[in-house]
């Protein structure tokens, strides 16, 4: 189990996690960054597989994966 | 390999040992150049970086030897900018450092001059001036950079200058140079010219170890811990604060910065400003002369008070004096009661003010004798509203001669012709 | 925030001046990751010069010089040649390396000295609007070459090859995991390291020279653009080599050239640092 979280006062709203996630864990949504930018949403966290290329390739840092509880993979 | 094959490989080595060549008083002669790089070794400098030009390229050859014997590091550059930025990451890394230069070299610097002035880093710049502009000349010797020194970098900042104008002077001054520049953690240059840098005179070398505080100092406004020591220094060249973090947007901060890197030395002129008073307390005459000029015009106060100097003799006025006034009038004429003093400024910037207008009280006249087109008089006239302040200028690589500044102080008197 | 971002950044610097999808916070990433791999925190310094790139370093927790255009390789010099001991990380964009540093990129890597070059290249000048670069592609149109670029591109890790780097690599900001892993072995290695990181501007290259100003879309494009090709191989036709060009640990590094001659002399090496 992994969980996503999404620092709305880091993000700038480039969207580069939507797009470089190999498993679509982020999505459009409609909660603003403290940026004014629309921030997107880790909504589908079940499907992450840990690759942390959204950790690496967020510009500004803003994505953390932490791995909770017992590994279920 | 043998020791003698090497040696041949290597070419004639200067001898490391710094007793050789000394005389039984411990003194030595040495020319500006040499005693310039010996004062800062004498003076910790650990790091130096350099570009050769004439006529400082022998602080530079000597340092290539010199530097390592001490324990330091010394690179030759790709040219002046990389230089000067080198010696200010050198002194980051906690190695006081310097670099030498002239005329057009100098010009290149100029942008790290501000950068080791806004970031406040302690380095030493020498300029062995030349006559300029451009290429200009780079064999002969003159005063042209006194106002670049002073103005040369982007911006408001204030600088030390020290102008040596002896080869005692170039390795007293170098040592000072680097005190200064620990002090106020800024940079200063040691504004030398090619007549002092080439000039061979006895030296009085100091074996004391000097001592030079580089704490941190509470009027400096800018990251003051070397690297490597776990205070995540941030050397910022945008303005900045304690922190190094960027200021450059916020005006009232930015100015307080400005403000301060300039205040930190105009504060503490009285300290850093120094000049030296010959013959000054009945003086109705006064020569203000800086570097090499403070030699004839100290050799023109003795000819017009008649002070016996087996050195100087006005040969040539003599020989002009036979033919317009016959030889007995040149025998006869007496310049001994003129009434000449000389104030020698050490310390070019910040200007001398308050010392220069307390030596000058009681003149009547000033005349500043410059190898230039009348720079540093501008500083005087500004200082010494109510007195004749007479420029004497002169370009082209020749010093005065003291008979040139004798003839300007007789003109003044009515004595001339 | 990315709990690792937090422990080498300086948050109260935040944010960052780097506009939304910048790959500049990638290059930074991806230093913070070969940094806290090799454990070096204490023992490394950054030198960087000016532009948009300049300032990925100024936000890190470590010993940073924001030194002047173009010169970040002279001052790192003097400092590696102070504390030869420490390792140097410069942070260089296109402009500040190739253009006005490029006679101090020659000597560096002529001499090479222990330094590690990211050359951030975005093809653009970004941070005064959107002007020509030294390696913008030829005709693209930028705010001073409104008629098209006439220059041909340099190109940067060509370039260090020639000049005799002995470790050049290029990657780009769609390849993070490499970057990082290059940046970590430019650090390891005993010598001149240039990396070159192809890196996106959405704001100022976008529109121009690139053709999007997605930064999504700019990566996608990267990736597709680009050919990982292994020493000697060619890249397809119109595609960008990428890869490790070189690994050269057999050329003796500057610092350690200095001191056998010095040893050679009979002097004992000397280092410039006050507590050697």
């Amino acid at each position: 189990m992994v969980k996503i979280s999404v620092d709305k006062a880091r993000c700038k709203g480039c969207n580069i996690c939507i797009s470089i996630c190999p498993k679509q864990v982020f999505v459009k949504s409609i909660k603003r960054g403290d940026y004014g930018a629309n921030i997107p949403e880790a909504k589908n966290q079940d499907k992450c597989i840990e690759c942390r290329m959204c950790e690496r390739m967020c510009p500004d840092g803003a994505i953390d994966v932490e791995h909770v509880g017992e590994d279920v993979k | 390999m043998a020791e003698e094959e090497r040696k041949i490989r290597r070419g004639r080595r200067r001898p490391g040992d710094q007793r050789i060549g000394r005389m039984e008083d411990g003194s030595m002669v040495l020319q500006g150049n040499e005693a310039c790089a010996k004062g800062a070794i004498q003076a910790g400098c650990r790091f130096f970086a350099g570009y050769p030009i004439t006529p400082s390229t022998e602080i530079i050859e000597l340092l290539a030897e010199e530097m390592p014997r001490a324990g330091g590091a010394f690179i030759q550059m790709e040219d002046e900018i990389g230089s000067a930025c080198s010696i200010i990451g050198a002194r980051w890394g906690g190695a006081r450092a310097m670099t030498a230069t002239s005329g057009p070299g100098f010009s290149l610097m100029q942008e790290a001059i501000g950068f080791a002035a806004s970031t406040e880093t302690p380095v030493v710049f020498i300029d062995v001036q030349r006559g300029g502009p451009s290429t200009g000349q780079p064999t002969l010797s003159s005063q042209q950079d006194v106002y670049q020194a002073r103005y040369g970098s982007h911006g408001d900042y204030e600088i030390i200058a020290l102008s040596p104008s002896s080869v005692q002077e170039m390795y007293d001054f170098t040592i000072r140079a680097f005190e200064l520049s620990e002090k106020y953690r800024t940079p200063v240059i040691l504004l030398s010219d090619e007549e002092v840098g080439h000039m061979r005179e006895k030296v009085e070398l100091r074996d004391d170890v000097v001592t030079i505080d580089d704490s941190p100092k509470d009027y400096v406004k800018s990251p003051q811990t070397d690297f490597f020591k776990g205070a995540m220094s941030t050397v910022e060249g945008q303005l900045h604060d304690e922190k190094g973090r960027r200021i450059g947007h916020i005006p009232l901060k930015s100015g307080a910065f400005v403000e301060n890197i300039c205040k930190k030395i105009s504060d503490h002129a009285d300290d850093i400003c120094q000049v030296k008073a010959y013959c000054m307390d009945d003086a109705d005459i006064a020569i203000i002369a800086y570097g090499s000029v403070a030699r004839p015009a100290m050799n023109a106060v003795k000819l017009a008070r008649g002070i016996k100097d087996d050195r100087i003799f006005p040969k040539f006025r003599l020989f002009r004096d036979l033919f317009t006034k016959g030889l007995t009038t040149a025998r006869n004429t007496d310049y001994s009661h003129l009434k000449v003093g000389l104030i020698k400024i050490d310390t070019v910037w910040p200007c001398p003010d308050k010392l220069i207008a307390r030596h000058a009280k009681d003149v009547k006249t000033v005349i500043v004798p410059e190898m230039n087109m009348g720079k540093y008089v501008k500083e005087i006239q500004r200082i010494l509203p109510d007195k004749q302040v007479i420029s004497l200028p002169k370009v082209g690589g020749d010093i005065h001669s003291p008979t040139d500044i004798l003839d300007k102080i007789l003109e003044e008197v009515g004595m001339d012709e | 925030m990315n709990k690792l971002y937090e422990e080498y950044i300086k948050t109260e610097s935040l944010p960052t001046l780097f506009c939304p999808g910048c790959g500049n916070g990638i290059v930074q990433v991806a230093a913070i990751n070969a940094i806290d791999e090799l454990g070096i925190k204490d023992d490394i310094a950054c030198v960087s010069g000016i532009g948009c790139s300049a300032w990925i370093p100024c936000y890190l927790k470590l010993d940073v010089i924001h030194a002047m255009h173009g010169r970040a390789i002279p001052f790192a010099e003097g400092l590696k040649l102070a504390r030869p001991e420490k390792k140097i990380l410069i942070f260089s964009g296109d402009g500040d390396c190739l253009a006005i540093g490029g006679n101090h990129l020659i000597h560096g890597a002529a001499r090479n000295i222990d330094l590690t070059v990211v050359n951030v290249n975005n093809n653009i000048y970004g941070m005064t609007g959107g002007q020509k670069s030294p390696t913008t592609p030829y005709g693209a149109v930028t705010k001073t070459s409104p008629f098209g670029a006439a220059d041909e591109p340099m190109k940067g890790a060509e370039t260090a090859m020639a000049l005799g780097a002995t470790y050049v690599a290029r990657w780009t900001t769609a390849h993070p995991v490499q970057l990082a892993k290059a940046i970590k072995e430019g650090i390891e290695h005993k010598g001149f390291s240039f990396i070159e990181v192809l890196s996106q501007c959405p704001v100022q290259a976008g529109k121009n020279v690139m053709g999007t100003k997605e930064p999504a879309e700019m990566i996608r494009r990267y990736r597709e653009m680009t050919c990982v090709c292994k020493d000697g191989e060619e890249p397809p036709e119109g595609k960008v080599k990428i890869g490790l060009f070189r690994r050269d640990e057999t050329k003796v590094e500057y610092t350690e050239r200095i001191r056998a001659s010095y040893e050679e002399a009979g002097i004992a090496a000397g280092k410039g640092g006050q507590d050697g």
